[in-house]
């Protein structure tokens, strides 16, 4: 079953290290949706 | 003479109601250009309806009333005109949000999108899961587990090779992850806040919403392996049509000869590949809100090939608002999933209680010679020629 083992350390790996590049990589919608900069609405 | 009066008098008060309700008129001019009874009902039985007659009215600048009067500080247009402006997207709005959905502020699909996922679709988990569950249950008590017919050789073969069951067991487990998560987002609000209470869930769901979204893209790279690792063997041929002929070997009585992969097999592999891909791709759009438009081309392609009018359809929707895109990939990704759900509880019933000897191909990767020569007659063949079994000492 080791092969077993290692998917499921590459499942943990894969997940956490996406979560990081995507972070810092990609900003969320709600970041490029909004801003925190005075905006007019007439813009 | 009064009596008979009296008696006129009493028969035409009780048959006005009825000439009243002959006499409605459902004419718009009778509602003032409102919608009419027939458009209620019609609304209620789910048809179409031509809303043009307010979706137009949406106020006009040009006959706006002065600022100084007392209806001209909407600039001429009323309360009911700004909100179905609002309501069929055509009002004028300016927000900080630059989200491309930020301006539809009403979206009618929304109701029926919220209904279908709390109804017809929660019924519709219930009916599929359940039942196939309860399939696999009734088939095991009628056909029981399937064994080795022949006597076990104590010699084994290798089946599949590590890299190959680690594809296998990232997808499976990725895949269990995923369906769990999952489930918890879609039937959570219906299911598990009555019975745990709302600070639980909420709990639950962040959780399972963070672990859902960032499992799946070992559920992809995964998905990627196995196609890779595992195509060349998933091509039909001959053989398939035999071993469908013979349901595998439940009509007969004897197993059809079969390749690394039967006919069964090759179909589950299609399935998690198609279904798999479709889910991966929907899911993607649903992680990145609002910057995938495929049902919108998809209803745009199908609706120019006229393909619902070959069914008495009125065309798909189109052109689509953000939030019809993002809530039909929502009901996609469940409904396929579900669909793909249902496939892997056979294969995995299969490939562990329900037939003995299979489950040591993906756990040992090495299967019972005998096994193997019921199961995968030509696959076995093949592999003994070009090198024999190992012994079980070894």
């Amino acid at each position: 079953m080791k092969a077993f083992l290692f998917s499921l350390v590459a499942l943990v790996a894969i997940s956490v290290g996406a979560n990081q590049l995507l972070t810092r990589l990609v900003p969320s919608s709600a970041d490029a949706g909004t801003s925190v900069q005075n905006v007019r609405l007439s813009d | 003479m009064l009596r008979l009066m009296t008696l006129f008098a009493l028969l035409w008060t009780l048959a006005m109601p009825v000439a009243a309700q002959e006499a409605t008129d459902t004419s718009r001019a009778a509602t003032g250009g409102a919608q009419t009874l027939e458009d209620i009902l019609r609304r209620q039985e789910g048809q179409i309806i031509d809303d043009s007659f307010r979706s137009d009215i949406t106020g006009n600048p040009d006959r706006a009333a002065p600022i100084t009067e007392q209806l001209g500080t909407l600039g001429g247009a009323s309360d009911p005109d700004l909100w179905r402006a609002f309501r069929y997207s055509t009002a004028d709005i300016s927000t900080q949000n630059r989200g491309p959905a930020s301006t539809t502020l009403i979206q009618d699909g929304g109701m029926w999108w919220l209904l279908f996922r709390e109804g017809p679709l929660l019924k519709m988990t219930v009916y599929l899961l359940g039942g196939t569950l309860l399939a696999l249950a009734l088939f095991y008590f009628v056909r029981g587990r399937i064994r080795i017919d022949g006597e076990k050789t104590g010699r084994t073969i290798t089946r599949f090779k590590a890299f190959e069951r680690f594809g296998h067991w990232l997808l499976a487990s990725s895949f269990i992850i995923l369906g769990l998560t999952g489930l918890i987002s879609l039937i959570g609000r219906k299911v598990l806040i009555p019975t745990f209470g709302h600070d639980a869930f909420s709990f639950l769901a962040i959780g399972s919403k963070w672990v859902h979204n960032n499992v799946s893209w070992a559920f992809i790279v995964a998905l990627v392996i196995i196609f890779v690792v595992w195509v060349v063997h998933n091509i039909p041929d001959r053989t398939d049509l035999v071993w469908l002929s013979k349901a595998g070997g439940l009509l007969g009585g004897s197993h059809p000869p079969a390749k690394k992969f039967n006919a069964g097999q090759k179909l589950i592999f299609w399935a998690v590949i198609i279904l798999g891909g479709s889910i991966a791709v929907s899911g993607v759009s649903l992680l990145f809100p609002f910057e995938f438009h495929m049902f919108e081309h998809t209803f745009s392609t199908i609706n120019s090939w006229g393909v619902p009018g070959w069914f008495g359809m009125a065309d798909l929707p189109y052109p689509l608002q953000p939030q019809e895109e993002m809530q039909f990939a929502q009901l996609w990704h469940a409904i396929i999933s579900l669909v793909l759900t249902a496939i892997i509880l056979a294969h995995i019933y299969l490939g562990s209680v329900g037939m003995e000897g299979a489950f040591d191909a993906m756990g040992k990767g090495e299967v019972e010679e005998q096994w193997a020569r019921e199961h995968h007659s030509i696959w076995a063949e093949e592999v003994l020629e070009a090198k024999p079994s190992k012994s079980e000492a070894t």
